[in-house]
């Protein structure tokens, strides 16, 4: 998965959650919650979306890294296992 | 599986607490008495909230002890002594004069947890308006029917809330006559339709004189939901201040010189009468958060600023579980003294999880809207049954009962699953639904107020709670109205019917599903799934918009055509379907 291929499923992934999201809106680097209508609920929906779909085990430590688009990204990507 | 009591440690505590021994305090406390705690109103003038949490204090000895510590979101911090805040909510008082606003009015707020949401309310009761604080992550649709219920006049919120959320639906707001935004923006932007909090406070003088105040005039209004029809206002009046006061002290063992930390968001009753006025009243240091919940930042939070007292809810204590006491070793929290929990019931196993991390248990506690402040607790002087919510407040006479065929109503026997019920009478009952007397009367019977919570009491007169008599959900601490969600969905030019429960969630002890069944027209597709959820997420908000939604090809109802609820209940969770003679046939 590149960079962009990741970016790209995690919006998705929010957007499922959230449909009401407008992608081209989405600030990368403010959190999720504080610019869209997204609680507690919804991030950790979307951590479990997340696991499912990339496969890597984001520890509950680590949520605080994965509250931006940009966060998300960073950590996840070298996270990713080999295709 | 059953747990162990935890016992408290015997012998003398570093602070003793404010009930020391259950028994002699119940057969000693009087309302009277605890009246007697508070000052009044100078010259005999009447009993105001806003006197008792800021004013005495701001002219008293308290006056320059810290009386809020805000932590913002971005890491900065501001302090407000009580001197400050009296100056503060004096300024908004007058703004309020200035605007013509009378006394009685009603006067909102839908913001963060910001400090000019704290200014309005203890401000709008100076001015002796009501004060009704409106969770910010509700959608329009929650906001426009609160407002509109309850006859808003002014509305304190900030310009991002405002044009997202209420400038769609002001055209149907007839009674909202002045919204003031807080600047988010140096200089502020002009908002038409608009004015200015700050430009407001600027121009009035920081000194008002609270005008004589009845204590049966209204004071708060908070809303709560039911199974059916509109949310419900439940008003409360000054002399609710009295028990926010005493249940302070006694169940949440304030002492003056506790840093008090509530986690609850002022939108909840809880964060109004213990996140603003109880630690106010108590002379204490509240910490106020406006970022959202991450423990570890929470557990920094309580290391920095030496958090005595903690009152949380059972969501964010299930989520501190899962991350492991391994991280809570890793803060020094030694500054911690007594933690409590309200929202929905704390279970056992986090009751005794906190013990083993934090070295004293979280201690679950009961109440609800309707009765303004806790009304059963575990005790810092007792035992606590993990699982148990406690044993009723001194002043609170609280029993298990069911309605008898005559319509009276019986107390039952110990470890017999019924309806709690509370005598009425303590200060902070609620004296109405906002303009539905009718529902109002139907909470009382045979002299007792009915919760509408199932519970049983066990030998020793420790609360257990049971589960809902109505069809109302709990999630994260809410309450939320099937019938609030169902009418929206039903907006919908898809959906022919739909039926909202509460399902069971490990986290949030439930969260908003909704079955809903389509017009002939529509497909039940994943695209129409999402453009659903999407709706009913832009109306309601989040905070109240089902998290899931699952298509059925028709509804479970009664020949009389009411939804049953319960029985979706019944199928989504594999339980029998009990008695379903009322079902229609298809």
């Amino acid at each position: 998965m590149t960079e962009s291929e990741l970016r790209q499923t995690i919006v998705t992934l929010l957007c499922d959650i959230a449909p009401e999201i407008d992608p081209a809106q989405i600030l990368p680097d403010v959190s999720f919650r504080e610019q869209l209508d997204i609680d507690s609920m919804d991030f950790q929906n979307l951590m479990i979306a997340l696991n499912k779909r990339t496969g890597v085990d984001v520890p509950e430590r680590d949520y605080p890294k994965m509250t931006t688009l940009n966060g998300a990204v960073s950590y996840l990507l070298p996270r990713l296992p080999p295709t | 599986m059953s747990f162990e009591p935890i016992c408290k440690p015997s012998g003398p505590a570093s602070v003793p607490p404010n009930l020391v021994n259950y028994e002699s305090a119940r057969a000693s406390f009087s309302w009277d008495a605890a009246r007697r705690e508070l000052d009044g109103l100078p010259d005999g003038a009447g009993l105001n909230i806003a006197h008792e949490a800021v004013e005495r204090h701001a002219t008293g000895r308290r006056r320059d002890h810290i009386a809020l510590r805000w932590l913002g979101r971005k890491g900065s911090q501001r302090d407000i002594t009580y001197a400050e805040f009296g100056e503060l909510t004096s300024r908004f008082a007058n703004g309020l004069a200035e605007l013509g606003v009378k006394a009685g009015d009603a006067v909102y707020v839908l913001a963060g947890r910001i400090p000019e949401l704290y200014v309005t309310a203890l401000g709008a009761l100076k001015h002796r308006c009501v004060f009704c604080p409106l969770f910010s992550a509700f959608g329009p649709e929650p906001i426009r029917s609160r407002l509109s219920i309850g006859q808003g006049r002014v509305l304190v919120t900030t310009e991002a809330l405002y044009q997202r959320k209420v400038a769609p639906i002001r055209d149907s707001l007839p009674h909202l006559e002045h919204v003031l935004i807080v600047a988010e923006t140096d200089p502020p932007s002009a908002v038409p339709g608009t004015h200015d909090f700050g430009r407001l406070l600027a121009g009035v003088p920081d000194r008002y004189q609270i005008s004589p105040t009845r204590p049966e005039d209204p004071a708060l209004l908070h809303f709560t939901s039911g199974t059916t029809g509109t949310p419900k206002g439940a008003m409360h009046v000054h002399e609710a201040v009295v028990a926010h006061h005493t249940t302070g002290k006694l169940a949440l063992d304030l002492h003056p010189d506790d840093i008090f930390w509530c986690t609850a968001d002022p939108g909840w009753v809880t964060g109004t009468s213990y996140g603003i006025i109880a630690p106010l009243t108590n002379g204490v240091t509240s910490i106020i958060d406006e970022g959202d919940f991450d423990a570890e930042r929470w557990y920094r939070v309580i290391e920095q600023q030496r958090v005595n007292v903690w009152y949380s809810a059972p969501t964010a204590i299930r989520l501190m579980m899962k991350l492991g006491e391994d991280v809570v070793r890793q803060h020094d929290l030694s500054s911690l003294r007594f933690l409590a929990s309200v929202g929905e019931p704390l279970n056992p196993e986090a009751v005794v999880w906190s013990h083993r991390a934090f070295g004293t248990p979280f201690h679950d506690n009961w109440w609800q809207t309707e009765t303004g402040g806790i009304m059963i607790a575990n005790f810092a002087s007792m035992e606590v049954r993990p699982g148990s919510m406690g044993r009723p407040l001194p002043g609170i006479d609280a029993a298990i009962v069911r309605r008898a065929a005559s319509g009276a109503i019986e107390v039952i026997q110990d470890d017999e699953s019924g309806e709690l019920a509370l005598r009425p009478g303590w200060p902070s009952m609620f004296r109405g639904y906002f303009g539905q007397p009718e529902r109002y009367a139907s909470c009382f019977a045979d002299g007792w107020y009915l919760t509408g919570d199932l519970a049983r009491r066990d030998p020793d007169g420790y609360f257990w709670f049971v589960g809902r008599k109505d069809d109302v959900i709990k999630t994260s601490g809410h309450l939320i109205g099937p019938f609030e969600v169902e009418s929206i969905l039903l907006e919908h030019r898809a959906v022919a019917e739909a039926g909202v429960i509460g399902k069971p969630d490990p986290q949030a002890y439930e969260i908003v599903k909704a079955f809903v069944a389509l017009k002939a027209d529509f497909a039940p597709t994943d695209e129409l799934r999402r453009e659903l959820l999407g709706f009913a997420r832009t109306r309601l908000g989040a905070a109240v918009a089902p998290k899931e939604i699952e298509f059925v090809p028709k509804l479970p109802k009664t020949r009389s055509g009411k939804i049953m609820r319960r029985l979706l209940k019944a199928r989504e969770l594999g339980l029998p379907e009990g008695d379903i003679s009322t079902l229609e046939e298809n």
